[in-house]
């Protein structure tokens, strides 16, 4: 497998140039993030991955997680370089300073969970889940549990969970039927199965705090009757020391097609001492603040992914000698549809992380900015381009690895290559913390109904107008303005169509969000190529220059093929008799 | 004791070096940058012998122009208490870094100058051996191994016949080699750290150092692309080619 180094010019280009980062450090609370802080962040960042967790994802995947009578041990080196990296403080980057942390932007943070989930995707969801965990924590629990658990959970001395899935329920929570008994002591006691439970139990650290969702016994019926519960493995003494065991028992660990590195857990609470996180049946509301930041999280995979992938094969491109290519060219990298592979990988990738960046920079100045009203404006954003970040960067994640086996031909189908782990790898990231269809109902519903699609394609085209003047930016211009006519048409026949089938944008609510993701792509590609156009003669802006041809003329035009299918209705879809399929 | 460890900034050693159009020199626009890794072996073991209790301060300095203090923040960010930046445009000869050199060790008095053996963008390989003339101290070249004991220290060499020590007093200069240990990853708290921590800047013109010009680059070119190899069948028509060649 190619070694991964972080595509440090292009995380800077987006940071400086696409994003203009430096704006953070004027918002209250972010003084410290400095350009010299930016850079040394990555560098330092970049160099510990690099060096210490991305040498461990081929023998991650291939040795995987071993379960022995309810523990479990993660692949060779996880524990050492999860403690070299908890120890030199990035899990606690964009966390509170009060418990620990670095206080650093959210922004920060993704630039490094990209290059984590590049370096290992299975490594990164241990500090990725604990994310969450802390969100929740901070946001809804008491500043009793914040006092004993946060500075832990921030550090990265505990790890955390996300224990909502149970056999039937799902991607619908409604079903969730694991119990808390009030034992009218300040503690709950916690009955139930939960499945897929990711770093459920590993070996890396001394303490895991479960924050699981279940049922008290009068409560309401469906997701209105959901509580949060912290759960942790070992009890804490008043003198803040490890007390008992509480049972909650890891029953097996689950054989996935990828990620092996990471430990997929079923557990079981079997009368497991827990505390209440906020108040009675609003769980479901707190598990989307862990929710959201984890989909965000997801979308990065995707990215990570698409990026590893784009490395190893534009590398094996470049050595990889076969037949002379028509322009005289010796390696494969000169063959017309291996350059068309290689640059829609690179565009994909390129284009996941802009929105990535922008939407994590959204965030900052969501929770930062003095101002509410531009609060309001970036969280609206936020709340739009998750289900994208989420679900396009995860779509690309597939389509990118599967590139990326496809350059290498038979020997990208080959282990050794270390692409197919990436296409096993990445199938799972279109799947959880909301399945890729859920995050498009998300978009073509709730969001559909806060009017926040419409408002961005107000933003898009204004932003396509003000830069009508430069006439080098045409050639994606010009396509961008025919593709945003054609997304707000397709936004206006959803909303009439939805009144009169429901089902109208549920069957093509997919293909919306593609449809929508390929046009904000476009919008970012738009600042790339202005950015790069200043400065030609340098190799790395000449390459973005003609990524960002390359998208307009070669990925945008997918826009033609979606909009018609969205708007052919649920019908046809639902067409067919079910004894017939 | 106080130790000062120079600091390069170079071309990452990762980047695959590209020669500008007019050959005017190599180019670093929008190149990644970073710390000599033979500067970095050599903060490393300042701070070991700082924290051993061997030294009681270590001082960060760097010749270069405005953006080298990113690498004295990565200096300090490891554990080096403060820097000194000596700040030029120019390129700098080995002979001029050591009379710079020369002029901060009179002021600031270390017990140890610990410098890289060499920097990886001109691989020169003088400043240490200079500094140590200039100042009349002792100088331990290519160390694989330091041992501080009060006054003076014994210096593992790496040299071509394999290893030798020798004991110099302090006083001196070391300069370090790549097997001397493995620098630390620098911790994110200590990055934030860094930027709290002073970096004092001088001109070569207020250390009164006149910047030597003996070597003068004529032009950079990168070098010729390998020609492609031949097989021979046989020992006898190897030695034939070679000596067709002019080569035995």
């Amino acid at each position: 497998m190619p070694e991964y180094k972080a595509p440090q010019r292009d995380m800077m280009f987006v940071l400086n140039d696409v994003i203009n980062v430096s704006e953070l450090a004027e918002l209250p609370g972010f003084e410290d993030a400095t350009p010299d802080i930016v850079q040394g962040v990555i560098d330092e960042a970049a160099k510990i991955i690099e060096n210490t967790i991305a040498p461990l994802n081929e023998t991650g995947d291939r040795e995987g997680c071993r379960f022995d009578n309810g523990t479990v041990t993660a692949p060779a080196g996880f524990k050492e370089a999860y403690q070299l990296y908890a120890e030199s403080g990035w899990t606690g980057l964009d966390k509170s300073i009060d418990f620990g942390g670095q206080g650093l932007p959210y922004t920060l943070a993704t630039a490094v969970t990209d290059m984590l989930s590049a370096g290992n995707d299975a490594f990164s969801l241990y500090p990725g889940l604990t994310n969450g965990a802390c969100e929740a924590l901070v946001e809804h629990g008491s500043q009793e549990l914040q006092d004993i658990y946060l500075e832990k959970l921030t550090t990265g001395e505990w790890t955390g969970t996300m224990c909502l899935t149970e056999p039937q329920a799902g991607s619908d929570l409604s079903q969730v039927r694991t119990k808390a008994i009030d034992q009218n002591d300040g503690t709950y006691l916690v009955e139930g199965t939960k499945v897929f439970i990711t770093g459920g139990e590993h070996d890396f650290v001394e303490n895991i705090i479960h924050l699981v969702l279940a049922r008290l016994p009068d409560a309401p019926a469906g997701v209105k009757g959901i509580s949060m519960f912290l759960i942790p493995k070992f009890m804490i003494n008043s003198d803040a020391s490890l007390g008992e065991r509480n049972p909650v028992v890891c029953a097996s660990i689950e054989e996935k097609m990828g990620i092996h590195g990471s430990s997929t857990c079923v557990m079981n609470f079997e009368n497991a001492v827990g505390y209440m996180i906020g108040n009675p049946n609003e769980g479901l509301r707190y598990m989307f603040t862990m929710m959201n930041l984890a989909r965000l999280m997801v979308g990065l995979q995707g990215l990570g992914v698409a990026e590893r992938a784009t490395q190893g094969a534009i590398e094996y491109a470049k050595e990889r000698k076969q037949a002379t290519a028509i322009n005289g060219g010796a390696t494969i990298i000169h063959h017309p549809d291996v350059r068309r592979m290689l640059m829609t990988m690179k565009a994909l990738t390129e284009g996941c992380r802009m929105v990535a960046y922008d939407t994590a920079k959204q965030y900052d100045i969501s929770k930062a900015h003095p101002d509410a009203s531009v609060r309001k404006t970036a969280n609206d954003r936020v709340e739009l381009m998750t289900p994208i970040c989420k679900a396009f960067a995860t779509d690309t994640g597939c389509e990118v690895a599967s590139l990326g086996v496809q350059v290498l031909g038979g020997a990208g189908y080959i282990r050794e290559s270390g692409m197919e782990q990436h296409m096993r790898d990445a199938k799972i990231f279109c799947i959880y913390e909301g399945t890729n269809a859920i995050q498009a109902l998300d978009l073509v519903g709730r969001k559909m109904k806060l009017n926040l699609p419409q408002n961005f394609i107000t933003e898009m085209a204004a932003k396509l107008e003000a830069e009508s003047s430069n006439s080098e930016l045409a050639f994606i211009l010009e396509p961008m303005k025919i593709a945003l006519e054609l997304l707000d048409e397709t936004t206006q026949w959803l909303i009439k169509a939805a009144q009169e089938d429901p089902q109208n944008p549920a069957a093509a609510a997919v293909e919306y969000l593609t449809l929508y993701s390929l046009l904000t792509h476009g919008y970012f590609w738009v600042i790339a190529a202005k950015a790069a156009l200043i400065k030609q003669d340098d190799s790395f802006c000449q390459a973005k220059l003609a990524t960002a041809q390359f998208f307009a003329a070669k990925i945008l035009p997918r826009v033609h093929s979606l909009a018609p299918a969205i708007m052919s209705g649920a019908a046809v879809v639902m067409a067919a008799e079910e004894d017939g399929i | 004791m106080k130790i000062l460890v120079g600091v390069k900034r170079v071309v990452d050693f990762n980047v695959r070096i590209q020669v500008k159009a007019d050959g005017s020199g190599v180019a670093t626009e929008g190149v990644k940058m970073s710390m000599n890794p033979f500067d970095e072996i050599a903060v490393e073991e300042a701070l070991r012998l700082k924290e051993a209790g061997k030294a009681e301060e270590v001082i960060a300095i760097t010749i270069g122009p405005k953006a080298s203090q990113e690498q004295l923040r990565t200096a300090l960010a490891m554990g080096a208490d403060r820097a000194i930046h000596v700040e030029t445009d120019e390129d700098v000869q080995p002979l001029t870094a050591a009379r710079i050199l020369k002029a901060i060790t009179d002021k600031e008095e270390p017990k140890i100058v610990m410098l890289g053996k060499q920097a990886i963008d001109d691989d020169n390989n003088q400043t240490a051996q200079m500094l140590a003339a200039l100042a009349n101290w002792p100088q331990a070249t290519f160390a694989s191994k330091i041992d501080v004991d009060g006054d003076s220290a014994n210096v593992t060499r790496e040299i071509d016949a394999g290893l030798e020590t020798l004991s110099i007093d302090l006083p001196a200069v070391i300069s370090t080699d790549l097997r001397l240990n493995e620098p630390r990853y620098v911790k994110l708290p200590d990055i934030m750290k860094a930027k709290r921590k002073p970096i004092e800047t001088f001109t070569i013109a207020e250390l009164g150092i006149e910047p030597a010009a003996a070597v003068k680059v004529l032009k950079t070119s990168a070098p010729a692309a390998r020609q492609a190899g031949i097989k021979v069948a046989s020992v006898d028509e190897l030695v034939a080619a070679l000596k067709e060649k002019g080569l035995i």
